[in-house]
């Protein structure tokens, strides 16, 4: 029964027992919990298994389902197959910083403070923008967050949101927002780019915040700098940009196109698909906004003998100092998966983050070029994209995902899932980890159908 | 200088740490495929560094670290437990880990029927009717609980105004309550550290909405009037929120659901061993009663006799707090702990966790005040206020001397209604002769308290930075490296 983690043998704890003047360690139980509430008998739980039989059983679990590493995806829509350096999953491994905690000790958790510090910095280089944070949950709650946030300091209620944001970022923007009654409008999409125009109309004075993402939900590349402008003609609305950190190696940084909060998937950088979780979200602002902003915080200072090191601050925003008047709940937030993210960037650098975006971009267009040319398929959208796609089908999805799967391809997402309007309609993600034999494999496929 | 150099400092123009395959596609002009305006003009200055310099850069800075790994980790209410290895390698097989979030349900099967089970093995540790694993951290179980006990009040016609709180809750709960719309109703704890009935009275109305509570709570003790708490609090129509932070004290001992609690968030990185991660990820599943599960968030996982699938079909439905299904790398280190342990584990975990408190308690309290002298749970709280008045040493000064011994400081100053409080707890992972060595290392700061109070004040000595300057780092607040321009 795991008796391998408890040091305590039946000698110890008799010693013990006795020499805090007690008989057995039920008495412990029995002097504070009332009978009437005392569970009796065992718990209905499967019995123990020894760490040999336990690897068994979840190498079983695990062995029942088909891994993305087994077949090839073209699977997106937030968290993507990009390769992860063998050095990252090496470095997070040390246990001196996934069994520590929040760095409440400064002078013992260095490791931890830099690390964040050097985090928030990255994060600043790739989105353009003044202060960013230790991470979020992820890219859904974190642009929940920002419409939080942008609540809390413009004091309106009305937050705009493309339909071209992520589907399941929109769902969570939402239920966060009917918790305190904020008002969501969704603004339609055009040719699969958010419509400037009824945005332009509909945003007024009371907007806090207009969302966008960029590139958006169908990997197009939105006109960010008109709704910048749109934002920036009036002046409390923030401009809140959801986006894909791998885009930033080419992209425009959104604090130069008037962008305001711009949050998004560190999934990307460094950290594996899980399913889904545990990812990160990043979070950056302007520093007109740094006291509003949720989360850790990290800052430089110096020690009694002028060493620099790190701490925790702007506390007087978290949780454990403001209490109610906090300006987020979030303590836990995602340090490891930030680790891994800051060491992926710290391994691409300069370049390699660059090379990654143009090799996902090159062959996006690759692809995209090859479907143009077979029957039945085309693009839905035109303009260009960065590392995804839309892709509609005459053929029925189902049909079309079946013979897919049948040679071992993930060939995308269903939008009608999202989008009841966009019926065989699949959205396509490559990224530099696709080869072209991948590809031509992919659209021999499609041809055949 | 001593310290690491940031890692920006290190970088050398033409140096890199990563290698790729070269394009295999015909190349095309960048501006052909992106818009011109929509380009970065300059690339972002992200370090250029070898892979072996960024190895060690981060290896040296996991030194600076103080980990369950590393030495005694008593902090209060965080549960820094051992965190077995086999975990860490389960969650890393490719079954696990290479899953994309929509790959179609017939695929992963495997990883369904684990968070299938792990539901049912928290329902029942929780004494609860349905499971929801999406939270990715504790206060975002405690929003999500908020978020359905406003979804059931507002289906039956009024949301309701307040939440009420006792004085010793987690600073989470009153955040976590803004965050939902909800007003704070604070109430202060009787003279022995528990909910004051009468006060709880005087506050319950038809507008509270519910009460949150620790049990036991920050102060490591049971509130023996659990279940009056519970009568009274249902009897204005509101509802009871389980704050799941102190569970590692009771399991198989006493569920919440049976206590009359209809929600709760279990902590997977306290009480079910997945490492806290230097501040997370973690995962805050939350458990509802029968009344609460139409407004679960979606998916939840359903099974139809043939396989397991999502069901996103539920009109109450609060909606989603984060996207996909929650940290579920976390969730597979959590299930196999559970399946390691068994009931007969799980309860020996908690007997562990309550005896190794005690007998720290009744040891160190001949040492330092015991304000509530009670037997505790998990974990208790001294006060330093005897050090203080005597000898003008702080709890912050014990806890920095504490660093030089190799040991994690207890949580400090909180719970808030203990003065120059010192929130322990041992855990079930440590041996005697461990705590015996934190008890004499106690004993001699004491003793130093009164011999050589200077170097308590001074003290961190041996840390790889001495007591920091954080009143500089709010006041010139540097946030990031820049470049130089």
């Amino acid at each position: 029964m795991g008796k391998h983690y408890l040091p305590q043998t039946d000698q110890t704890r008799k010693r013990m027992l006795e020499e805090i003047g007690l008989q057995s360690v039920e008495e412990l139980f029995n002097c504070c919990i009332p009978p009437g509430v005392r569970f009796q008998g065992s718990l209905d739980l499967p019995p123990a298994l020894s760490e040999m039989e336990a690897r068994k059983h979840l190498e079983g679990l695990a062995g029942e389902n088909q891994s993305t590493a087994e077949l090839v995806s073209f699977l997106g829509g937030g968290v993507a197959d990009h390769y992860i350096p063998s050095a990252v999953d090496h470095i997070i491994s040390r246990s001196e910083f996934y069994t520590a905690y929040t760095p409440y000790q400064p002078e013992v958790s260095q490791g931890t403070l830099q690390n964040i510090f050097e985090f928030q910095s990255m994060i600043c280089l790739l989105t353009g923008l003044d202060v960013a944070n230790a991470s979020m949950y992820d890219g859904g709650s974190a642009l929940a967050e920002s419409a939080w946030m942008a609540h809390g300091s413009t004091r309106q209620n009305k937050i705009m949101i493309s339909r071209t944001v992520h589907p399941e970022y929109r769902q969570v923007v939402q239920t966060y927002a009917d918790a305190i009654g904020l008002e969501i409008v969704e603004i339609p999409f055009k040719d699969g780019l958010t419509d400037y125009d009824l945005l332009e109309k509909s945003a007024d004075k009371k907007t806090a915040a207009v969302i966008i993402q960029q590139p958006n939900f169908f990997g197009l590349i939105e006109n960010t700098e008109k709704v910048g402008q749109i934002t920036g003609n009036l002046t409390k609305t923030l401009f809140v940009a959801a986006l894909d950190p791998i885009s930033l190696g080419l992209l425009k940084p959104p604090g130069e196109y008037g962008c305001d909060i711009a949050v998004g998937e560190g999934q990307p950088l460094g950290n594996p698909l899980s399913f889904g979780g545990p990812h990160l979200g990043f979070f950056a602002a302007r520093d007109k906004l740094l006291r509003k902003m949720p989360g850790r915080i990290i800052g430089i200072t110096e020690d009694v003998e002028g060493q620099r090191g790190f701490v925790m601050t702007m506390q007087t925003r978290e949780q454990h100092i403001r209490r109610h008047r906090a300006t987020s709940n979030i303590c836990s937030n995602q340090a490891l998966n930030a680790l891994a993210a800051a060491v992926y960037m710290s391994l691409m650098g300069r370049e390699g983050i660059t090379e990654v975006a143009e090799q996902c971009l090159q062959k996006t267009s690759y692809l995209q070029k090859g479907i143009k040319e077979i029957s039945g398929f085309d693009l839905a959208f035109e303009g260009p994209v960065f590392k995804e796609f839309v892709v509609k089908t005459k053929k029925s999805w189902d049909s079309v995902e079946k013979k897919m799967m049948e040679q071992g391809i993930l060939p995308g997402i269903d939008l009608k899932r999202f989008y009841n309007e966009l019926e065989n309609h699949f959205l396509v993600c490559v990224t530099e980890k696709r080869t072209k034999e991948e590809m031509d494999k992919f659209l021999n496929a499609l041809e055949g159908i | 200088m001593k310290g690491e150099k940031l890692i920006f400092e290190k970088s050398r123009k033409g140096n890199r740490g990563y290698s790729l395959p070269p394009l295999d596609v015909p190349s095309q002009k960048l501006a052909d495929l992106l818009p011109e305006k929509s380009l970065r003009k300059e690339k972002a200055a992200l370090p250029e560094i070898s892979e072996s310099e960024v190895v060690r850069h981060y290896v040296n800075l996991s030194q600076m670290n103080h980990g369950v790994d590393t030495g005694f980790y008593p902090l209060g209410s965080c549960t820094m437990k051992y965190n077995p290895k086999i975990n860490e390698d389960v969650a890393r097989l490719q079954g696990f880990a290479a899953l994309h979030p929509y790959q179609k349900e017939e695929m992963v099967q495997g990883a369904m029927r684990l968070l299938k089970d792990i539901e049912e093995y928290l329902c029942q540790i929780g004494g609860m009717d349905k499971t929801t694993l999406q939270p990715a951290a504790g206060a975002h179980g405690e929003l999500t609980g908020l978020m359905l006990i406003r979804a059931y009040h507002k289906k039956n016609g009024n949301p309701r105004k307040t939440i009420i709180i006792p004085d010793s809750a987690h600073g989470t709960n009153p955040a976590s309550v803004t965050m939902c719309g909800y007003d704070v109703v604070e109430i202060p704890s009787d003279e022995k550290g528990c909910v004051d009935l009468e006060a709880l009275k005087e506050v319950l109305d038809e507008d509270v909405a519910g009460l949150m509570l620790t049990n036991p709570n920050t102060l490591g003790l049971y509130d023996e009037n659990i279940e009056e708490i519970c009568q009274l609090v249902h009897g204005v129509g509101a509802l009871l929120y389980y704050d799941g932070a102190n569970a590692n004290a009771i399991m198989g001992y006493s569920r919440p659901g049976d206590m009359g609690f209809d929600v709760i968030h279990y902590n997977l990185h306290k009480t079910f061993a997945t490492p806290h991660g230097g501040g997370g990820p973690g995962s805050g599943p939350v458990g509802v009663k029968e009344k609460l599960v139409p407004f679960l968030p979606v998916p939840v996982v359903e099974e139809d006799g043939e396989k397991l699938y999502f069901n996103y079909d539920l009109p109450d439905s609060i909606g989603k707090v984060r996207s996909f299904y929650g940290n579920f790398g976390v969730v597979v280190k959590a299930y196999t702990y559970i399946r390691m342990m068994g009931p007969d584990g799980l309860k020996r975990v908690s007997e562990d966790a309550v005896l190794n408190a005690n007998y720290l308690m009744e040891k160190l309290k001949m040492t330092y005040d015991l304000p509530y002298q009670r037997r505790c749970m998990h974990e208790f709280v001294l006060s330093g206020s005897k050090q203080k008045k005597d000898h003008g040493i702080t709890t912050r000064d014990i806890a920095k001397m504490l660093l030089d011994f190799n040991i994690h400081p207890p949580t400090v100053y909180f719970p808030l209604i203990v003065e120059e409080a010192l929130m322990i707890e041992p855990t079930e992972t440590e041996s005697l002769e461990t705590l015996n060595e934190f008890i004499q290392v106690m004993e001699k700061i004491a003793e130093m308290a009164q011999d050589d109070p200077d170097r308590i004040r001074e003290s961190p000595f041996n840390t790889p930075v001495r007591r920091l300057d954080e009143t500089k780092a709010a006041r010139e607040p540097v946030l990031k490296w820049q470049p130089e321009s």
